[in-house]
Formats: structure tokens, sequence, C-alpha cells
């Protein structure tokens, strides 16, 4: 060999021990409240479907931290000056994770699809003349008349989240569900990785382009930090904390209160409120049936319930709840105790009375008690002995989460295999505004299960929909609740939330009403 | 003489068999709960329910639907799952290998201890080996599985940090990693089964000790090992194996909390989470899987005490 090539030779050897090495992957091993079963979060409502959207997908609006609507995958959303034109352009570089590029065609059909399935969108829908293709990059929105309601829906941060999907998937009927995966949000679901009961994997989409404002709620620059997410499945709450303890997971997106001071006492883990807003305990009425179909005796339980009580019962500690006198969540923009001041406040004598006016008969009560959630276990214990104290006769019937979901929707007599109340929560972000919060649906057979019906309320829903003038909304949500203290859909049981448990080298975890991963950064593997 | 056996009680499982899909066919659908409920979701309509009820046949008559699924398990359809969307046959597939690997480790262990256990306690009867090994057995009776899983946890893994604390290897992933994430879950399963055979194993040899046979070689001069292990175990062994055979059918089908405690995705957690969304086709298909095993583990079990006991014949 000639000295030149020598030479060259060990140039080259010298070069390559000193390359650094290939950057190593950082993997976020994330326990989630629930294991992912379905992938379609347009056909259920499942939160675990919806946070797995919001890996995968895009909106073209979304709410950031201060409750405020902000374009995200639209570059800009005009309107015309007679309010009944929206046209929409998106953002250049928006790209499908097969490489194509979005289009307003794309946009239109995920539209369509969406608000088939959901409430908010089917409302929304009712003001919606037509929808138009201008070009690949945008699209009008024509309306019938002037609506508030379309950036509100177009940006709901929860259950079904209008999440975009390439034309082909969206034409999917929406009561199918869909085969194909493309998405395009900040990581890739990797389906042949995924083993439902097992783990679920995700994988940074390196041409997603995010927006250049900093991230802010479910809005902003989502940047993935990290290379690949694991949903991995530990059914039982004692081996993830023993696992995020022992640093073979980085994450449990909802560990149960009762760990939380386990948790708080490793010097590794770090315990983070990422949902601010949380949740809200709901008592519902089934109107249906005696002697909840008297207005007066349902107005009686207002009286006969406090929530501190409630909260006490399932949360313990008050650093993770919060009374709360108003349907829409304490610290959202149309939070309000107009009309409840001094309701829930356990006037046991108020409550008899209001029977008595009533001419409660002693019906039971059928109360439904589900015992399998821990997170709603001990509502229904608490509110069987408040609605005693009240002055009603109560028959608790304990049964698992699955067979209340299926009583529930049967409208047969209590005594007959149907129902008279039970007790569940809403997540914060699903009920921010009369139109979005089902439970105010009046709309009698058209309701969800409990099936009130009161004209009252289906027209103050109409008006909020109908309103383009933010500060007139307010006032239309006071009134729907004060109407809500005269005809009983449903009543707040309180404010509370879960911190998620987090190893102290995972940072950048965004405050928002959904778990996302986003901007997660993870400090060495 | 043996293929007729054989030929016979394979035909004998067919009716067995017919007895148990009747039987959990049934039972799920008189339980309450409706899976279009859960799989529709919280704000979905009555009509909603009633679109996906229709989209899974539950609408039609129960003798319609049991007869569509039988003439489906005889071409060796199992169904497909409400809720994952995927042939149930795909969904056990990707579970067995947890689930077999686990009740194998946990039935080596257990045998590997108890045998010995059971034998020295006899031999040693009434001496405190003999005591010690009883105490203990009570013990692993009464101990539920997932307070030793735990206290494995805690020590092992959390205190030790010998090995992790939850999940599961492929061993195509490689044996190392495999094996160390059975070790603990192994050992919390057995010990029921290491009570259980050590009893057994301790009175058969306790009644073959007194035999003539025993006195005989013993006269011979043989020593006391080669005495157990040629003429003792051999003649006690019948219903060793029997309980050991049963322990490896209920092992199957009872991980389920060991599975949950250990977090591994074997068919214990399939069939709990298949029960809780009541998702018919895999809680059906995974109970019949079951109770064929079982029947199948008894059959061999039967076979073996021909190899065991030459008197034995069928």
């Amino acid at each position: 060999m000639t000295p030149i090539r020598l030479a060259l030779l060990a140039l080259a050897a010298l070069v390559a021990a000193h390359a650094s090495p290939a950057a190593a992957q950082t993997t976020l091993r994330v326990v989630m409240h629930s294991d992912l079963k379905i992938v379609d979060p347009i056909w259920t409502t499942a939160y675990i479907v919806r946070n797995h959207g919001y890996m995968v997908y895009d909106t073209l609006f979304a709410m950031d931290a201060k409750g405020e609507i902000k374009p995200q995958m639209v570059d800009r959303a005009d309107l015309s000056a007679d309010k009944l034109t929206y046209t929409m352009t998106l953002r250049d570089g928006l790209l499908w994770h097969d490489g194509k590029p979005v289009t307003a065609e794309d946009c239109v059909a995920s539209i369509k699809r969406w608000a088939a399935k959901d409430s908010m969108g089917q409302k929304m829908m009712t003001f919606v003349k037509d929808m138009q293709v201008v070009n690949p990059k945008t699209f009008r929105i024509l309306l019938k008349e002037p609506t508030g309601l379309v950036l509100q829906a177009l940006g709901k941060p929860s259950s079904n989240v209008p999440f975009m999907m390439p034309k082909r998937v969206a034409d999917t009927d929406p009561n199918t569900q869909i085969k194909d995966f493309t998405g395009s949000g900040p990581f890739v679901f990797k389906a042949d990785e995924w083993k439902p009961g097992d783990k679920a994997v995700y994988a940074k989409f390196a041409q997603y382009k995010p927006r250049s404002e900093p991230p802010s709620g479910l809005a902003g620059g989502k940047v993935a930090k990290v290379d690949r997410v694991e949903w991995r499945a530990i059914p039982d709450h004692q081996t993830s904390v023993n696992a995020l303890i022992n640093g073979e997971i980085d994450m449990i997106e909802s560990p149960p209160h009762d760990l939380l001071p386990v948790l708080s006492k490793d010097a590794n883990v770090k315990l983070a409120q990422l949902n601010l807003l949380g949740g809200q305990y709901t008592f519902r009425f089934n109107v249906l049936h005696k002697p909840f179909d008297n207005a007066k005796v349902r107005q009686a339980v207002w009286w006969a319930f406090n929530q501190e009580d409630f909260l006490k019962a399932v949360i313990g500690n008050p650093q993770y709840y919060k009374v709360c006198k108003s349907f829409f969540p304490c610290g959202s923009p149309l939070e309000t105790t107009r009309g409840l001041e001094a309701l829930l406040e356990s006037n046991f004598e108020k409550s008899k009375a209001l029977l008595k006016e009533a001419g409660y008969d002693g019906t039971p009560i059928v109360l439904m008690h589900s015992t399998d959630l821990v997170v709603l276990a001990n509502l229904a214990p608490v509110a069987k002995d408040l609605l005693e104290k009240g002055g009603f006769k109560v028959n608790m019937q304990s049964m698992d989460w699955q067979t209340l979901v299926a009583r529930r929707s049967k409208k047969d007599p209590p005594e007959a295999g149907g129902w008279h109340a039970f007790l569940t929560s809403w997540t914060a972000a699903d009920i921010l505004n009369p139109v979005m919060t089902a439970f105010f649906n009046a709309g009698c057979d058209k309701a969800l299960f409990g099936w009130p019906c009161d004209k009252e309320i289906e027209s103050l829903r109409d008006q909020y929909a109908r309103e383009t003038d933010p500060a007139k909304l307010k006032t239309i949500a006071e009134a729907v609740q004060v109407r809500a203290t005269h005809y009983p859909t449903h009543l707040p049981l309180g404010q509370w939330t879960q911190p998620a448990a987090l190893r102290k080298n995972v940072d950048g975890n965004m405050n928002a009403p959904v778990t996302v991963f986003w901007n997660v950064e993870k400090k060495g593997r | 003489m043996l293929y007729r056996y054989l030929a016979r009680r394979l035909i004998a499982t067919i009716p067995v068999m017919a007895v148990v899909a009747t039987f959990v066919f049934l039972l799920l659908r008189l339980t309450t709960g409706d899976p279009a409920a859960i799989i529709a979701g919280d704000n979905a309509t009555a009509a909603d329910v009633a679109a996906i009820r229709g989209k899974l046949g539950l609408d039609r008559p129960i003798v319609q639907q049991f007869a569509i699924w039988l003439g489906n398990i005889a071409r060796g359809d199992l169904g497909e799952s409400f809720f994952f969307k995927r042939k149930v046959t795909a969904l056990i597939a990707d579970r067995i290998e947890p689930t077999l690997s686990l009740a194998v480790c946990t039935i080596v262990l257990a045998v590997l201890f108890a045998v010995p256990l059971g034998v020295i306690a006899a031999w040693r009867h009434g001496s405190w080996i003999d005591r010690a090994v009883m105490a203990l057995s009570v013990l692993g009776f009464s101990v539920p599985v997932f307070v030793i899983g735990y206290s494995l946890i805690y020590v092992f893994a959390i205190y030790l940090g010998w090995l992790p604390v939850q999940g599961y290897q492929r061993l195509a992933d490689g044996f190392g990693g495999f094996i160390e994430r059975l070790i603990l879950p192994s050992v919390a399963l057995s010990v029921i089964y290491v009570a259980l055979i050590a009893r057994i194993t301790r009175t058969s040899v306790l009644e073959v000790m007194n035999a003539d046979y025993v006195r005989t070689a013993r006269a011979k001069g043989l020593a006391d090992v080669a005495v157990l292990v040629r003429h003792v175990l051999r003649n006690a062994a019948v219903p060793i194996v029997t309980v050991i055979g049963l322990g490896i059918a209920l092992l199957i089908g009872g991980v389920v909390v060991t599975e949950s405690v250990f977090s591994i995705p074997g068919l214990g957690r399939l069939t709990v989470d298949a029960v809780l969304a009541r998702d018919y086709p895999t809680v059906q298909a995974v109970v019949l899987l079951f109770s064929m095993v079982y029947v199948l583990i008894n059959l061999l079990v039967d076979l073996t005490y021909t190899f065991l006991d030459p008197r034995i014949r069928y």
C-alpha cells in the first residue's frame, strides 16, 4: 500500500474514532388513564381516543391556555361583512404523514364527517348552507344566518374534536371505524407496533411544520421534542406507581388520589397539575318517571345537596378539589354563580318543604351506583345520605359502570329495570358553554339519557348558538343556569383535579384540558 | 387399545365443548350490560346504540346468533372482537405466549421445589423439617397471590433493584430480558402450587413408604436415595402427576391476578378486559379455549398413568 493511501486510511480512522455516536432515540413511556382499543376519534367520544387523536392529527383551530380559540392549521380565517361567509386559508407546508400536502378538500370532508357525529358539529351545520373548496389551500363556509358557533365548534378541545384527515379517510361512513391512520399531527401512529392491552407507539413526524408562536394550551407551536412516545397499558395502579418509582416508565397521566402521597415522597418523581380546570361531578335526573317528572321534586335536590361532601368522599385532599357553584367550570370564561347562590348548601328543611309542596308520595328514588371506577364509586352513597336527610326515600342499586351505561339508556320505569338518577363526571373541556354541555340538551327524545324536555332551555341554547357578541354570550349562559334551577336537568357537584406524576427528568408538559405530548422533553434515557 | 381409548376420549370432548359453548353464550347474554351502548359512548343517542347493535348482529334472535356463532366455530372462525376490531384468533395468538411462558415457568418452579420438599417431609416424617414444610404450605394456601406479588416487587424490584417491577419481553427479543421479567411473577404464582404439590407429594410418599417392597428394598441394602427415587417416588407418582396436571389446567385460566399485578399482556388480562367491556366474541372464544386446554391436559395426565404404572391399561 502506498504511503499516501496509508495516510488517508489513518486519517479516516482518526475521524471515525472522534465522530460523535449516532444520537440515541428518546422514548417517553407513559401510562395513560385507559388502554387504547379504538383508534377513530370521530367514531367514539372516549377520552383515550381523543388523546390519541391529538397525537396523530391536527385541527383547524385550537383553544389556548386562556380559553380563546386560535388558528392552528389555518393561516387566515376571514369573516365577511355580512357575517355569512368564512374564508379559511391553510398554512403553507402542511403535510400528511404519507408526504402528500394537506388540501382544502381534505378539510371540508373532515368537517363533514366530524359534524355528522358531534352534537356541537350538528348544531353548527344547522347554520351552514354550503362548504366550498376555492383552491387547494382555501375553502369557504357559507352560512344561512350569522352564528358565533363556527370557530367555537372547529376549535372545541374535547370529544369529538374536529381532527383533520385525508379526504380518502374522511369519506368513511362516520358510523364505521377508519382503517387508515394517516394524519398531519406532530406524531405518527405506529400501527405495526400497536398491541391493544399492551402498548401503543407514536414516532415523531419529522416533516411536521409547527406554528411559530410558543405553545399555549392546545394551540400555538406544537414541537415534538421526543422521538418516540409509548403508551403502556398497566391496569394495576400500584404497579404503575411502582414502575414510575423504579424508573421503568416516565409518566402516569392520572394516578389515583390515594396513591399521590406515595408518589410525592419519592425523590425522583414530581406531581404536576396539567389540566387546571379538571373535571366536574354531576348528578343526572331521569325526568320521564315519577317523582322526577315533577320539576319541583327535582328542585328539592338542589337544596338537599352540598358539594363539599361529595368532593371529600372521593378526592379527599382539598388541594385537588374546589367547591364551584357554577355549571360552567370555575376558571373558564362563562363561570358564574348566578341563580345558585343559596343552593347546594344542604338546607334539608327547605328540601322537605319543597317535597311537601310538590306532593311527594315517598316513591323510592332508584339511584344507580357504579362501583368499579375509583373516581365515581363514593358518590352515590353520599347522594343517598343527603337525599334521605332531605326527605327522599332512596333505593341505591350497585353495579359496574358498563351495566350502568347499558341501563341508563333504558326508558323503562325504574321499578322495571329503569332508573331515576346516577352520578358521573365530565371533563371541564366538555362543558364550557350551554351548547357544548350535552346534559343541557332539553330536546326531549333528542336529548341524552335523562331526556329533559324544556322549550326555554332549548330556546336559550339556540340564542347562544346564534349570538356573535362574546359579551352577550355570558348573559345567555347565565340565563340557562338560572332556568336550570327551575327546570333541573342535572346538578353540578364540584370541581376536581388529578395531577399527573412524572419522573423529574421529564419537563415541558402543557397546561391543557387534554394530555398532549408536544413540547415534552426527557433528559437522559 | 390405547389408540381406541384416545379416539374415544377425543370424541367425548365434543359434547363437553358443546355444553361449555352453550353455557358461556347464554351466560354472557343474560348478564347485565350492553356492548352496543359501551361502544357507542357517552354521547350516543338511542338510535346510535340501535345502529351499532344491528351492525354487531345483536338484534337478531338469540337462537340465530347462537347458530351463526356455532357455524363460524366449526369453520375455525372465532369471530371478530367488538372493540379491537380484530379477529379473535389474532388477539389470542398475540396474548398466548405471555400466558404460556408464565404458566410453564410457574409449574417448572413449583415442581422443582415442591416434589423434593414433599419427599423430604415424608422421609423425615414427624421431624421439624416435616412440620416446617407443612406450616409453609398452609401459608402458601392462605396468602393471596397479589400480596405475595406486591411483597416481591417491593423487596426485589424497588428496594434491591435486582429485577423489574412489571412488563413482559418476548422470547424473540432476548432470552435475558424474557427470563428477568418472568422471575417475580412465576415465583409469586408458584407459591400456592408449591404448597399444594408438596402436601400431596408428602401424603402419597408416606403411603408408599410403608409398603412391603420398600421394606424389601431397604433390607437389600439399597441407599435411601435409591429407595426414594427408584421405588417410592415412582409408585407415589400417580396422585402427584394428577395434581400437577390439574395445576397446569387451572394455571392457564387462573393467571389473571398475576398478569394484572405484573402487567403481563396475556390471556388472563384479555379475558378480564373482554368481560368488563362485554366483548362477547372474545370472552366466548377464550372460555372455549381454556375448556379445550383443560380437557386435553386431563387426557394427557390420564395417558401419563400408563407410563408410571404398568398396571394401568386402557
